[in-house]
Protein backbone atom coordinates (compact mmCIF):
# COMPACT_ATOMS: atom_id res chain seq x y z
CA UNK A 1 0.00 0.00 0.00
CA UNK A 2 1.42 3.37 -0.96
CA UNK A 3 1.55 6.11 1.66
CA UNK A 4 -0.98 8.03 -0.40
CA UNK A 5 -3.41 5.12 -0.05
CA UNK A 6 -2.62 4.80 3.63
CA UNK A 7 -3.58 8.43 4.25
CA UNK A 8 -6.41 8.57 1.68
CA UNK A 9 -8.99 9.27 4.40
CA UNK A 10 -6.90 12.17 5.72
CA UNK A 11 -6.53 13.67 2.25
CA UNK A 12 -10.27 13.31 1.67
CA UNK A 13 -10.91 15.02 5.00
CA UNK A 14 -8.59 17.90 4.08
CA UNK A 15 -10.58 18.34 0.87
CA UNK A 16 -13.88 18.23 2.72
CA UNK A 17 -12.66 20.81 5.23
CA UNK A 18 -11.67 23.08 2.35
CA UNK A 19 -7.99 23.29 3.24
CA UNK A 20 -6.62 26.00 0.99
CA UNK A 21 -3.62 25.55 -1.31
CA UNK A 22 -3.82 21.86 -0.49
CA UNK A 23 -0.87 20.03 -1.90
CA UNK A 24 -0.22 16.32 -1.67
CA UNK A 25 2.98 14.80 -2.93
CA UNK A 26 5.03 11.73 -2.24
CA UNK A 27 8.81 11.78 -2.04
CA UNK A 28 11.14 9.03 -0.91
CA UNK A 29 8.35 7.15 0.82
CA UNK A 30 7.21 10.19 2.77
CA UNK A 31 3.88 11.82 2.01
CA UNK A 32 3.87 15.60 2.12
CA UNK A 33 0.61 17.31 2.81
CA UNK A 34 0.62 21.07 2.99
CA UNK A 35 -2.02 23.74 2.98
CA UNK A 36 -3.83 26.27 5.08
CA UNK A 37 -6.64 25.10 7.34
CA UNK A 38 -9.57 27.45 7.84
CA UNK A 39 -9.60 27.08 11.61
CA UNK A 40 -7.80 25.62 14.58
CA UNK A 41 -10.64 23.07 14.85
CA UNK A 42 -9.93 21.87 11.30
CA UNK A 43 -6.21 21.72 12.05
CA UNK A 44 -6.80 19.69 15.22
CA UNK A 45 -9.18 17.35 13.37
CA UNK A 46 -6.56 16.63 10.71
CA UNK A 47 -3.90 15.90 13.29
CA UNK A 48 -6.30 13.65 15.20
CA UNK A 49 -6.91 11.71 11.97
CA UNK A 50 -3.18 11.37 11.40
CA UNK A 51 -2.83 9.94 14.92
CA UNK A 52 -5.67 7.50 14.25
CA UNK A 53 -4.37 6.26 10.91
CA UNK A 54 -0.79 6.00 12.17
CA UNK A 55 -0.96 5.31 15.92
CA UNK A 56 1.44 7.58 17.82
CA UNK A 57 2.53 8.98 14.43
CA UNK A 58 5.39 6.54 14.70
CA UNK A 59 5.94 5.50 11.08
CA UNK A 60 7.69 8.65 9.94
CA UNK A 61 5.94 8.49 6.57
CA UNK A 62 3.91 11.69 6.76
CA UNK A 63 4.93 15.30 6.92
CA UNK A 64 1.83 17.39 7.49
CA UNK A 65 2.81 21.00 7.14
CA UNK A 66 -0.54 22.66 7.72
CA UNK A 67 -0.84 26.31 8.58
CA UNK A 68 -3.96 27.89 10.09
CA UNK A 69 -5.59 30.81 8.35
CA UNK A 70 -5.19 33.93 10.49
CA UNK A 71 -5.05 37.57 9.51
CA UNK A 72 -3.65 40.44 11.54
CA UNK A 73 -5.97 41.17 14.44
CA UNK A 74 -6.97 37.53 14.91
CA UNK A 75 -7.27 36.42 18.53
CA UNK A 76 -4.79 33.75 19.50
CA UNK A 77 -5.09 31.37 22.39
CA UNK A 78 -1.88 30.43 24.16
CA UNK A 79 -1.62 26.63 24.04
CA UNK A 80 1.46 25.94 26.13
CA UNK A 81 1.31 22.84 28.30
CA UNK A 82 0.86 24.90 31.47
CA UNK A 83 3.74 27.35 31.50
CA UNK A 84 3.83 30.94 30.31
CA UNK A 85 4.65 31.73 26.72
CA UNK A 86 7.59 34.07 26.30
CA UNK A 87 7.19 37.09 24.07
CA UNK A 88 10.54 38.18 22.72
CA UNK A 89 12.09 41.24 21.14
CA UNK A 90 13.32 39.28 18.10
CA UNK A 91 12.06 36.05 16.50
CA UNK A 92 14.48 33.70 18.26
CA UNK A 93 14.90 32.22 21.73
CA UNK A 94 18.15 34.11 22.31
CA UNK A 95 16.33 37.41 22.17
CA UNK A 96 15.33 39.39 25.24
CA UNK A 97 11.96 38.52 26.79
CA UNK A 98 9.68 41.55 26.59
CA UNK A 99 6.52 39.95 27.89
CA UNK A 100 4.76 36.79 28.93
CA UNK A 101 1.38 35.31 28.14
CA UNK A 102 -0.18 32.76 30.44
CA UNK A 103 -1.51 29.37 29.45
CA UNK A 104 -4.96 29.84 27.84
CA UNK A 105 -4.52 33.62 27.70
CA UNK A 106 -5.82 35.29 24.56
CA UNK A 107 -3.49 37.61 22.68
CA UNK A 108 -3.67 39.27 19.27
CA UNK A 109 -1.84 38.49 16.03
CA UNK A 110 0.12 41.39 14.56
CA UNK A 111 1.73 39.49 11.69
CA UNK A 112 2.90 36.03 10.71
CA UNK A 113 6.62 36.75 10.61
CA UNK A 114 7.56 33.26 9.38
CA UNK A 115 6.47 29.65 9.84
CA UNK A 116 7.76 29.43 13.38
CA UNK A 117 7.49 32.96 14.80
CA UNK A 118 4.52 35.27 14.88
CA UNK A 119 4.47 38.87 16.03
CA UNK A 120 1.83 39.31 18.71
CA UNK A 121 0.52 41.85 21.18
CA UNK A 122 -1.01 41.19 24.59
CA UNK A 123 -3.97 42.98 26.17
CA UNK A 124 -1.41 44.93 28.23
CA UNK A 125 0.28 46.14 25.07
CA UNK A 126 3.35 43.90 25.33
CA UNK A 127 4.41 43.43 21.72
CA UNK A 128 6.94 40.94 20.40
CA UNK A 129 7.50 37.54 18.91
CA UNK A 130 6.16 34.22 20.14
CA UNK A 131 6.59 30.68 18.86
CA UNK A 132 3.68 29.96 16.51
CA UNK A 133 3.17 26.35 17.52
CA UNK A 134 1.94 27.53 20.92
CA UNK A 135 -0.66 29.85 19.47
CA UNK A 136 -4.04 28.75 18.17
CA UNK A 137 -6.05 31.19 16.06
CA UNK A 138 -9.58 31.49 17.47
CA UNK B 1 12.83 11.68 -103.38
CA UNK B 2 11.07 14.44 -101.49
CA UNK B 3 8.87 11.85 -99.87
CA UNK B 4 11.93 9.86 -98.83
CA UNK B 5 13.56 12.92 -97.27
CA UNK B 6 10.49 13.80 -95.28
CA UNK B 7 10.18 10.16 -94.23
CA UNK B 8 13.76 10.18 -92.99
CA UNK B 9 13.23 13.45 -91.23
CA UNK B 10 10.20 11.97 -89.60
CA UNK B 11 12.24 9.02 -88.38
CA UNK B 12 14.97 11.32 -87.08
CA UNK B 13 12.43 13.52 -85.35
CA UNK B 14 10.66 10.56 -83.84
CA UNK B 15 13.87 9.01 -82.62
CA UNK B 16 14.94 12.34 -81.17
CA UNK B 17 11.62 12.62 -79.49
CA UNK B 18 11.91 9.10 -78.16
CA UNK B 19 15.46 9.72 -77.08
CA UNK B 20 14.58 12.92 -75.32
CA UNK B 21 11.61 11.23 -73.70
CA UNK B 22 13.82 8.52 -72.37
CA UNK B 23 16.41 10.93 -70.93
CA UNK B 24 13.89 13.41 -69.51
CA UNK B 25 12.24 11.88 -66.47
CA UNK B 26 9.27 13.96 -65.46
CA UNK B 27 9.16 15.77 -62.12
CA UNK B 28 6.09 13.72 -61.23
CA UNK B 29 7.96 10.49 -61.76
CA UNK B 30 10.89 11.82 -59.74
CA UNK B 31 8.58 12.83 -56.93
CA UNK B 32 7.23 9.30 -56.81
CA UNK B 33 10.68 7.76 -56.90
CA UNK B 34 12.13 10.04 -54.23
CA UNK B 35 9.01 9.72 -52.11
CA UNK B 36 9.51 5.97 -52.01
CA UNK B 37 13.02 6.42 -50.70
CA UNK B 38 12.03 9.04 -48.15
CA UNK B 39 8.97 7.10 -47.04
CA UNK B 40 11.28 4.21 -46.21
CA UNK B 41 13.13 6.51 -43.79
CA UNK B 42 11.14 6.10 -40.64
CA UNK B 43 13.29 8.75 -38.97
CA UNK B 44 11.79 11.58 -41.03
CA UNK B 45 8.43 12.62 -39.69
CA UNK B 46 5.86 14.31 -41.90
CA UNK B 47 8.12 14.19 -44.94
CA UNK B 48 7.08 15.96 -48.13
CA UNK B 49 8.91 15.75 -51.42
CA UNK B 50 8.61 18.33 -54.16
CA UNK B 51 10.51 18.26 -57.41
CA UNK B 52 11.02 21.10 -59.83
CA UNK B 53 13.04 20.50 -62.93
CA UNK B 54 14.98 17.72 -61.30
CA UNK B 55 15.73 19.65 -58.13
CA UNK B 56 14.37 17.73 -55.18
CA UNK B 57 13.25 19.52 -52.04
CA UNK B 58 12.59 17.41 -48.97
CA UNK B 59 10.92 18.83 -45.90
CA UNK B 60 9.98 17.11 -42.68
CA UNK B 61 11.30 16.72 -39.19
CA UNK B 62 14.16 14.65 -37.86
CA UNK B 63 14.73 13.94 -34.21
CA UNK B 64 18.27 15.35 -34.26
CA UNK B 65 21.03 16.60 -36.54
CA UNK B 66 22.76 13.23 -36.78
CA UNK B 67 19.54 11.64 -37.94
CA UNK B 68 18.96 14.41 -40.46
CA UNK B 69 22.50 14.09 -41.89
CA UNK B 70 22.16 10.33 -42.12
CA UNK B 71 18.85 10.51 -43.96
CA UNK B 72 20.13 13.13 -46.37
CA UNK B 73 23.25 11.03 -47.09
CA UNK B 74 21.08 7.95 -47.63
CA UNK B 75 18.95 9.79 -50.17
CA UNK B 76 22.02 11.06 -52.01
CA UNK B 77 23.55 7.59 -51.98
CA UNK B 78 20.37 6.16 -53.52
CA UNK B 79 21.27 8.13 -56.69
CA UNK B 80 17.74 8.37 -57.96
CA UNK B 81 17.98 8.76 -61.70
CA UNK B 82 17.09 12.20 -62.95
CA UNK B 83 17.77 14.00 -59.69
CA UNK B 84 19.92 17.04 -60.34
CA UNK B 85 20.34 18.09 -56.76
CA UNK B 86 18.78 17.61 -53.36
CA UNK B 87 17.68 20.51 -51.24
CA UNK B 88 17.41 18.94 -47.80
CA UNK B 89 15.19 21.14 -45.67
CA UNK B 90 14.29 18.82 -42.84
CA UNK B 91 14.08 20.58 -39.52
CA UNK B 92 15.27 19.23 -36.21
CA UNK B 93 12.60 18.38 -33.69
CA UNK B 94 12.72 20.48 -30.52
CA UNK B 95 14.16 18.51 -27.61
CA UNK B 96 11.53 16.66 -25.59
CA UNK B 97 10.31 18.57 -22.56
CA UNK B 98 11.95 17.50 -19.31
CA UNK B 99 9.98 14.91 -17.37
CA UNK B 100 7.37 16.53 -15.16
CA UNK B 101 8.75 17.22 -11.74
CA UNK B 102 6.68 16.29 -8.75
CA UNK B 103 5.57 19.39 -7.00
CA UNK B 104 6.81 19.00 -3.46
CA UNK B 105 6.24 22.30 -1.71
CA UNK B 106 6.68 20.83 1.73
CA UNK B 107 10.03 19.26 1.07
CA UNK B 108 11.89 17.48 3.79
CA UNK B 109 14.86 19.27 5.31
CA UNK B 110 17.35 16.49 4.73
CA UNK B 111 20.20 18.73 5.78
CA UNK B 112 19.80 19.90 9.32
CA UNK B 113 21.31 23.30 8.95
CA UNK B 114 21.68 25.70 11.83
CA UNK B 115 18.43 27.51 11.09
CA UNK B 116 16.40 24.31 11.07
CA UNK B 117 18.01 23.01 14.26
CA UNK B 118 17.48 26.39 15.93
CA UNK B 119 13.80 26.37 14.93
CA UNK B 120 13.40 22.90 16.43
CA UNK B 121 15.26 23.88 19.59
CA UNK B 122 13.13 27.02 19.94
CA UNK B 123 9.96 25.02 19.61
CA UNK B 124 11.00 22.16 21.87
CA UNK B 125 12.62 24.38 24.51
CA UNK B 126 9.84 24.09 27.05
CA UNK B 127 9.01 20.45 26.46
CA UNK B 128 10.29 18.49 29.43
CA UNK B 129 11.41 14.90 29.41
CA UNK B 130 12.92 14.58 25.96
CA UNK B 131 16.33 14.86 24.39
CA UNK B 132 16.95 15.16 20.68
CA UNK B 133 20.00 13.90 18.85
CA UNK B 134 20.46 16.33 15.98
CA UNK B 135 23.57 14.57 14.69
CA UNK B 136 21.61 11.56 13.41
CA UNK B 137 20.46 11.45 9.79
CA UNK B 138 16.94 11.66 11.18
CA UNK B 139 16.90 13.61 14.43
CA UNK B 140 16.15 11.03 17.08
CA UNK B 141 13.85 11.97 19.92
CA UNK B 142 14.36 10.06 23.16
CA UNK B 143 12.05 10.32 26.16
CA UNK B 144 8.58 9.83 27.57
CA UNK B 145 5.74 12.27 26.97
CA UNK B 146 1.97 12.46 27.08
CA UNK B 147 -0.05 11.89 23.91
CA UNK B 148 -0.83 15.62 23.73
CA UNK B 149 2.83 16.58 24.03
CA UNK B 150 3.76 13.96 21.48
CA UNK B 151 1.38 15.60 19.03
CA UNK B 152 2.86 19.01 19.78
CA UNK B 153 6.35 17.64 19.13
CA UNK B 154 5.22 16.16 15.81
CA UNK B 155 3.61 19.45 14.84
CA UNK B 156 6.81 21.35 15.60
CA UNK B 157 8.84 18.93 13.47
CA UNK B 158 6.31 19.08 10.64
CA UNK B 159 6.40 22.86 10.71
CA UNK B 160 10.21 22.67 10.41
CA UNK B 161 9.72 20.12 7.59
CA UNK B 162 11.72 17.49 9.39
CA UNK B 163 10.71 13.85 9.78
CA UNK B 164 12.07 12.69 13.15
CA UNK B 165 12.97 9.25 14.37
CA UNK B 166 10.45 8.55 17.14
CA UNK B 167 11.24 4.91 17.80
CA UNK B 168 12.56 5.87 21.25
CA UNK B 169 9.81 8.30 22.11
CA UNK B 170 7.46 6.66 24.54
CA UNK B 171 3.89 7.79 25.10
CA UNK B 172 2.80 7.80 28.72
CA UNK B 173 -0.63 6.25 29.05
Amino acid sequence: MSVQEKYAALIAQANTLGVQQLSVAEKDGVLHISGVANSTADYDALWASYNTIDPDMASGDLLMNIDIKADAGTSLKVTTDSSNLNIRKEPNTEAEIVGKAAHDEVITLVEKTNDSWWKVITKDGEEGYAFAQYLSPM
Amino acid sequence: MKKQVSFLMAIVATSMLLFSCKSKITDEALTTAVNEKVAAMSDVAGATVTVKEGVVTVTGECKDQTCSDKCKAALEAAKVEGVKSIDWKCTIAPPPPPPPTVDVPASVNTVLNETVVQTLKDGLKDIKGITVDYTAAKPAIVGSVTAATRMKIMQIFSMAKVVPDVTKLVTIK
